[in-house]
Parts: C-alpha cells; structure tokens; sequence
C-alpha cells in the first residue's frame, strides 16, 4: 500500500532523513520509533505530500503522494492537532465528512465511536487535549481509508481511552487499511503492532517485528527465582551470579543459555518456589538499538 | 467539487459570524449610511438632482474608501490565521484543492459584505424616501448601481487580502501589510496621481496617461463608473465634468478585470504556502 524508497530529505545543510526504505501491506500496522527529531513526522508529512522530498520516491498504492488518488485513500492525524475553536466538534466533523465526499449524517457515529457525543455540540475553543485529539480521530476513521497515518495518535488519551483506540485500529487493520503510526509510547507497541521501525538521526536502523529485533539486539533475559521459606542463602549460594533483591533473586541470561539455566533451575527445584523468565521490554531493546546506532 | 466548496463557505460563515464579523461590518456600514444619508441635507433643487442621487454621491465616496478596508480587515486573517493555528496541514491532506479552499472563503466573506453593503445602503434609500417621498425614485437605479459594484470592489480586496494572508505567513504581518496596501490602493495612489498632474501642468500626462492610471485603480474605477453612469449623481458630486471624459466601459472593465485578477494573485500565493 505504501511505498517509501531511498527517501531523502534535507532543511538547508541539515539532513532530517538519510536514504530510508520502507514499505507497508494493506492490513500490516507498522510503529515508526525514534527519538524527538529523528524525523518521524518529516517522513510522515512527504507521504501526505504536505512536504517536498529532497531525494527517493514514495508511491501510496501506486500513486504520487499528495495528489487527489493518494488523498482520497489516505486519512492523517497530525502531531498538535488543532481545529478552530468557535466550531463545535460536530461541525467540524460535518464538515470533514463532506469534503470526503461522505454524507454528513455520519458525523454522530464517529464522534460516539470516539466518546465524544456528549460534547459534540460543544465548541472545540472549550475542549481538553485529549478531547481535541479524539475529534482528530474521529476524522481519521472517516470512510475507512486504506492507508492511515497516525502521527503520536495516543497523545493526551488516557489509559482507557487509548485501548479502545488500539481496539479500532485492530478492526481497520483486519479490514485491510494500513497502517503507520509514531509513538513514544513503547509498551502499547509492542503489543498492538506487527512492525517496527526505528529512525535515528534521520537513518533507519531498525525495521522487523518484536521477535525479530529481539534477536538482533541478542539481549538477555531476565530470570526472577522466589526461595522457597528459609532456602534464600542455599540458593544464592547454587546461583552465585544473582542479584538479591528482597527475597527475589535475579539474573541475566542470554538466549543461547536458556536450557541450560532451565536444567539449573530443575536439579534444584527442592530449593525454589516459583520462577519467571522476562523477556526483554521493548524499552531496553529500543535503547540498545538506538546505542549501538549511534 | 460543488459540495466542498459549499461546505468550506458553511464553515466560514458560521466562523465569521462567531467572530462577529458580520455584526460589526453591518454596523459600520449602517452606522456610516446613515450619517451620510442625514447629513446630506442640503436643498436637493440646487444641483438638480433628486435627494437620493445626492445620497448616492456621497456614499460613492464612502465605499471607496470603506470598501477596501473592511474587506482587507475580514479577509487578512483567511490563511495567516490557519497556518497560525496549525489547521491547515489537515485541510491540505483531505482531498481538496486549494481553490476550492479559497473559492468556499472568498465566497463566505463575499456574502458577508453584500449583507452590510445591502443593509447599509438601504438604510440610506429609506432616509431618502422618508425625506422626500416618491421623488427619490428617480435615484434608485443609481443606488442599485452602486451596491453592485461596491460588491466588486469588496471581491477584489477580499482577494488581495487572501494574497497578503498567504504572502505574510503570520496574522500580525498580515495586518500591517493590509493597513499598507489600503493606505497604498486609496490615499497614496489619488495623492500621487494629483501631484502628477499639478507638476505636468496640462501636459501630456495629464490628457493621456492620466485618464488610464486612473482607471487602473479599482476603487477610483468605482468612483468613476458611478459618477460617469447617472448625471444626477455626477451633477452632485461636482465632477460631472472630468469623469464624464472617460468611456463608461472603462472603469467596468478595469473593475471586473481586478475581480479575476485579485483571485488570480490570491491563488498563486497560496499555492506557495507550504503547510
Ligand atoms: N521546517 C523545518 N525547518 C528546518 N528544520 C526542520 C523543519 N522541520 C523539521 N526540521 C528538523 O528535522 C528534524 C526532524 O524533525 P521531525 O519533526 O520529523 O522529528 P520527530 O521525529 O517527529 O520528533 P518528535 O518525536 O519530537 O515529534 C529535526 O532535526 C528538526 O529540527
Ligand atoms: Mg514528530
């Protein structure tokens, strides 16, 4: 659905995005990372065709970004999203429906979809942050786009909130729309998304799903172990490379060791009540990834 | 396109008119009319023209000068005022053109000074008539013309302002460039044609390039074609005479070229924001 190939952009003598590829299938959701700067949202605005690249090509379902095929497919929610603050969200939304070519009635739908129908008569001068981020929803999901762009969509929603809006997404993503979205926000991430990519300092130095870059980051996992009653310093001592903290003793183990951690653990089950192996959290791989980049 | 375009217009109108844009335009334009329309008492016999017609001199006066600034001062903020708040990378993502964005606001702002034009100038047809009866019938037509090509001039600085809007990027620098291009358009420019004219002393300038340079103004345009097309009008205002030299095509053509010109302008410069 979105094609990005060697794409280039440079601000004067300042390269905001260095040769980056990357490509989305209709259905796939594909969370782009990286620090503030890294040039998310400039990659964002040239797919839009809202900015000029400097170099390389974008194709959105075969068309030139920005022109009227790629628009009519395309819905953006934009990073600060603003309205002007004498309409009221209903207007807005109205208004937005019909520039779509999309009868205004649907209005109150969207606006209940994103639980805004108890202030939609409202002006949007008097709205909270998160109340204006949910109208810039809500005229994302007008008319089922085939390709979404979602600059730091979950921004100002609140817990809640922000798992219904995964919960929308999920169905747009199985009705075949495709899906870019920005974050900061890792752990929802690295639950809602089939790929990663990750832009440091306008490069990409990271694009697959979690499983994969977890394999690429070779970091380890986290073995927690609770003694049984009274077992802590006899355990300690069969596992001299853990950390005490609390009862709890911990230690890193690298893929590869797995099994042979487990068969550890097993010989000496007698002295341990429970055990957890923690993968690593997006954080840390997201962390050692950008280190390694830099 | 149709609908795009007549929901952008529904957008701006209800924005202008929470703005209260339409209230203090209606306002000014009333408020000037009818201090206009009063204060015109003189005896109407002496120029031979009917009250109305005297009205319509004066007020001619008024929408060259108030015209421009009144549409300069609803259209500046037009896409200053959107890149200002951040709204229009949104709009330049939906798919719309530009032009229509454009053609939905001028189209609302358009709407908006024909209602104060309207309102205005009729409160000074009613003065007339409350003052001297039926007789002031003979002034309407002179009236009618002059509420239309007001409405002109209002489209061609609505548009111009639209261009300032687009060219300034920033409300606060659209302001002043509008405050420049009214004291420019309407004061500076009759200014420099009159010291001209002193300096040529009844030269060439003065029988051939005079006439054109006034024509090619579009607020003197409505001037002339307003005090060339009624005799009464003309007789009123003294200047019978000198706009009177000049063909009554002229100012009209000078007047609807800017209206396609102005937007012209208007749509290039906005081509060239970048959101
Ligand atoms: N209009 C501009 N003129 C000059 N430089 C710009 C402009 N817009 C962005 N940049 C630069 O391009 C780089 C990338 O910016 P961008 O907004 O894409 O970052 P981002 O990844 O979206 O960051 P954030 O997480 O803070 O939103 C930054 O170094 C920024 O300074
Ligand atoms: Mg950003």
């Amino acid at each position: 659905m979105l094609h990005i190939s060697n794409l280039t952009k440079r601000y004067g003598g300042q390269i905001a995005l260095d040769s980056v590829d990357l490509s989305i299938a209709p259905g796939e959701r594909v969370a782009l990372l990286g620090h503030n700067g890294a040039g998310k949202s400039t990659l964002m605005k040239m797919v839009l065709g809202l900015l000029a690249p400097s170099g390389g090509a974008i194709t959105v379902a075969g068309h030139a970004p920005g022109s009227r095929a790629a628009r009519d497919l395309t819905a953006y929610l934009p990073e600060n999203i603003a309205f002007h603050p004498a309409l009221t969200g209903r207007e807005q939304i109205r208004h937005f429906l019909r520039l779509r070519g999309r009868p205004a009635s649907e209005a109150d739908g969207l606006l209940d979809k994103v639980g805004l129908a108890d202030a939609a008569r409202q002006r949007i001068g008097t709205y909270s942050k998160g109340m204006r981020q949910r109208v810039g929803l809500a005229q994302a999901l007008i008319g089922r786009a085939a390709l979404m762009v979602l600059d730091e969509p979950t921004s100002g929603l609140d817990p809640v909130s922000r798992r219904e809006f995964y919960a929308l997404l999920d169905d747009l993503a199985a009705n075949g729309t495709a899906i870019l979205m920005s974050s900061h926000a890792l752990s929802e991430v690295e639950v809602r998304t089939d790929r990663i990519a990750i832009l440091s300092k306008g490069r990409k130095v990271a694009d697959g799903s979690l499983s994969a870059l977890r394999a690429a980051a070779a970091l380890p996992l986290t073995v927690q172990l609770r003694p049984q009653p009274g077992q802590a310093a006899q355990l300690a001592a069969t596992f001299p490379e853990a950390r005490q903290i609390g009862e709890i003793l911990t230690l890193a183990c690298a893929q590869s060791d797995k099994s042979e951690i487990l068969s550890r653990i097993a010989a000496r089950r007698t002295l341990i009540e429970d055990f957890d192996f923690l993968p690593p959290s997006l954080d840390d791989i997201y962390v050692q990834i950008s280190r390694s980049a830099a | 396109m149709l609908t795009r375009i007549l929901s952008t217009f529904g957008i701006e109108f209800a924005i202008a008119l929470r703005n209260r844009w339409l209230s203090i335009a209606v306002v000014m334009m009333v408020l000037f009319s009818l201090v206009l329309s009063v204060a015109g008492s003189a005896p109407s016999g002496e120029f031979g023209a009917d009250r109305l017609s005297l009205t319509v001199a004066s007020l001619t006066s008024l929408s060259v000068y108030l015209m421009p600034l009144m549409a300069l001062i609803i259209s500046f903020d037009a896409i200053a005022g959107e890149v200002e708040r951040g709204t229009l990378p949104l709009y330049l993502a939906y798919p719309v053109s530009r032009g229509e964005l454009l053609i939905g606001k001028l189209a609302a702002q358009l709407v908006l000074i024909s209602i104060a034009v309207c309102l205005g100038y009729g409160v000074a047809a009613a003065v007339a008539f409350w003052f001297s009866g039926a007789e002031a019938i003979a002034g309407l037509p002179a009236l009618w013309r002059l509420v239309w090509t007001s409405i002109l001039l209002g489209a061609v600085f609505l548009s111009l302002g639209q261009m300032i809007s687009s060219l300034a990027r920033r409300p606060s620098g659209a302001a002043g460039l509008a405050i420049g291009l009214w004291l420019i358009a309407v004061v500076l420019y009759d200014l420099g044609l009159l010291a001209a004219i002193v300096a040529d002393d009844g030269g060439a300038f003065t029988t051939r390039v005079f006439p054109w340079l006034l024509v090619a103004n579009p607020a003197d345009a409505l001037r002339i074609y307003n005090l060339a097309a009624s005799d009464a009008v003309g007789a009123a205002s003294g200047l019978a005479g000198a706009a009177q030299s000049i063909a009554l095509w002229k100012p009209l053509a000078s007047l609807l070229l800017w209206v396609i010109l102005a937007s012209g302008l208007a749509r290039l410069a906005f081509g060239r924001v970048k959101p």
